[in-house]
């Protein structure tokens, strides 16, 4: 699935699409390596949003007004392309959400709300966010189901041999990262989600760390779910989405209660309407959408083989190179890995770190990156990540190396 | 062209992070406090021991974080030995102040502490700054026992 031929793209030229890279920390050039907590955003998407708000506002569905048209029609059409962009059969498949958090949420209290009970299990795995932990232990608090987890290997991959012991009769969800947001860790999304069906089980992705950096086809994946952000991936913040397979979708009762997912109400009772837009009560982020569409726009210009295959190498080369460093720690797998590198380093602590390398405009990020089981797992309070995107350099990885050696001096 | 951040760590502070003092288990401990920080992981475990007024008779520390917060606590348990309790809770004070309050004159009664000053620079390290502090204010609370605090109330 990776392995389509990229094109050649001028990298350089990309970076003048964005113009908060122009921007300087303390002095320094900015060198933007947070790009896994939210990307930055091509002057394609701010002039989308401008356009929306100068030419098209108005609320969706209701009115029968132009504007209210040109809006619906707009919304409409990004659903249309964000189906097109994870490969599902139908737009219906596609719920706009605030991002993966709230989309993961969603599929907690509708779907699960409905289907499990006492005694069911979810299964996870040790390197979820947060976001694919937290909605879980709520529900089985609510139910009385039972949350296991797929074991991390000591070198950030899931371990598969634990897995056949896992797939137990009881397990009714089985929902797992794509990409591990601290470790880099590429999971076998379409091999996960084979041996999960095998036992009647359904399937959710994470995909805040993959939709926006390689091609993501959900009918190829085989996945029920798949839940991701706008802001990770070009996108404006606040807007994200949710695909559920069309008969999953439609097995589901409505979760937030309101207009826009309703045929009729009476005051006793209402009949709500089909997925997707029984799933989206109130007025949603029509601008988030159509900025989403925008993002997608932009990145199937450039082209996601290639973007996957220019990530992949500056994570790499920044993981190789993070090796000349005394004393480091470099997390995650040594083969595939996404655009991030994790690592721990004996002289300094990651928020000295990081507060350190922002006085040389360098952006790190340090912490437990919303993974404390994970950083429990592998026996540290938290990490320095560097995570990259398509508008990043070798050059700035080289920077980064010097600062880091600045660093060590300093602190030891 | 590096001013603020040679100002957040001074040599002292990096001294005291690299050869943290009062680092140990204070084996007759009357109180002891774990504190934490969540949002980072960091950790102090705290053993006070007072006399006959209540002061600090001594006061040990031991635990793991970062550069600040290591400095914080080892400069903190050095000020607070012998203290009674009113001047350990002035000194709270005015401790407090020196990494939040961008306008106070450093009081003079905080002596080396007053290197931890530019710690008001950078808002996101106050609790760092303030961890250890957050657990001697529980230990005098507490009196006896065992007791958690944490920079992030539930």
């Amino acid at each position: 699935m990776h392995k389509i031929a990229a094109k050649a793209v001028d990298w350089h030229a990309v970076r003048e699409d964005f113009p908060i890279l122009r921007e300087q920390a303390h002095g320094h050039p900015l060198i933007y390596f947070d790009s896994a907590a939210t990307s930055q955003k091509p002057r394609a998407i701010i002039d989308a949003l401008r356009r929306y708000y100068e030419h098209e506002n108005a609320n969706v569905h209701r009115g029968l007004h132009t504007l209210s048209s040109r809006a619906t029609e707009a919304y409409e059409k990004s659903r249309q392309r964000v189906a097109e962009y994870v490969g599902a059969a139908s737009a219906d498949e596609i719920i706009f959400t605030r991002g993966t958090t709230e989309s993961i949420n969603l599929v907690a209290h509708a779907w699960g709300g409905k289907f499990i009970h006492e005694g069911d299990v979810i299964l996870l795995t040790e390197m979820e966010h947060h976001s694919n932990l937290v909605p879980w232990q709520l529900l089985a608090e609510r139910t009385g189901a039972r949350l296991r987890f797929v074991p991390v290997r000591d070198d950030g991959t899931l371990d598969l041999e634990q897995l056949s012991s896992l797939l137990t009769p009881e397990l009714k969800l089985f929902a797992f990262t794509h990409i591990s947001n601290s470790l880099g860790t590429i999971n076998p999304v379409a091999e996960l989600c084979e041996k999960a069906h095998a036992v009647g089980a359904l399937t959710l992705v994470d995909a805040a760390q993959s939709a926006g950096h390689l091609p993501i086809n959900v009918q190829e994946l085989g996945c029920d779910y798949l839940a991701f952000s706008g802001h990770k991936m070009c996108g404006p913040t606040g807007i994200g989405a949710l695909y559920g397979r069309a008969e999953v979708l439609d097995s589901m009762p409505p979760w937030h209660g309101g207009g826009e997912m309703i045929v009729s109400v009476t005051l006793e009772k209402s009949v709500f309407k089909r997925a997707p837009h029984r799933f989206e009560a109130g007025t949603p982020n029509i601008a988030g959408a159509i900025g989403l569409a925008a993002a997608i726009d932009y990145i199937e210009q450039i082209g996601r083989p290639a973007i996957f295959e220019h990530d992949t190498q500056l994570a790499h080369y920044a993981a190789e190179r993070l090796t000349e460093l005394t004393g480091m720690h470099v997390l995650g797998p040594t083969g595939e890995r996404g655009a991030l590198v994790g690592f721990v380093m004996d002289a300094v602590h990651p928020h000295d770190l990081t507060t350190f390398a922002d006085q040389y405009g360098l952006a790190l990020r340090g912490g437990h990156h919303c993974n404390q089981p994970l950083m429990r797992r592998f026996g540290v309070s938290g990490t320095t990540r560097a995570s990259f995107y398509f508008y990043n350099t070798t050059e700035e990885i080289d920077r980064m190396i010097e600062i880091l050696h600045r660093a060590v001096r300093f602190f030891s | 062209m590096t001013t603020e951040i040679e100002e957040l760590y001074q040599e002292v502070i990096l001294d005291h992070s690299r050869r943290p003092r009062n680092f140990g288990e204070l084996a007759d401990a009357a109180v002891r406090v774990h504190g934490d920080n969540p949002a980072c992981g960091d950790e102090i475990h705290l053993g006070v021991r007072f006399d006959a007024e209540g002061g600090l008779e001594d006061i040990k520390f031991t635990g793991h974080g970062c550069a600040i917060s290591q400095a914080s606590a080892s400069l903190m348990t050095m000020k607070l030995k012998g203290k009674s309790r009113v001047e350990v809770m002035e000194m709270l004070r005015a401790f407090h102040d020196l990494v939040t309050d961008e306008i106070s004159e450093a009081p003079k009664t905080l002596g080396d502490l007053r290197v931890m000053k530019g710690v008001r620079k950078f808002p996101q390290r106050v609790k760092c700054a303030m961890l250890a502090w957050r657990a001697v204010e529980q230990a005098l609370e507490q009196g006896a026992g065992e007791a958690n605090v944490s920079t992030e109330p539930e």
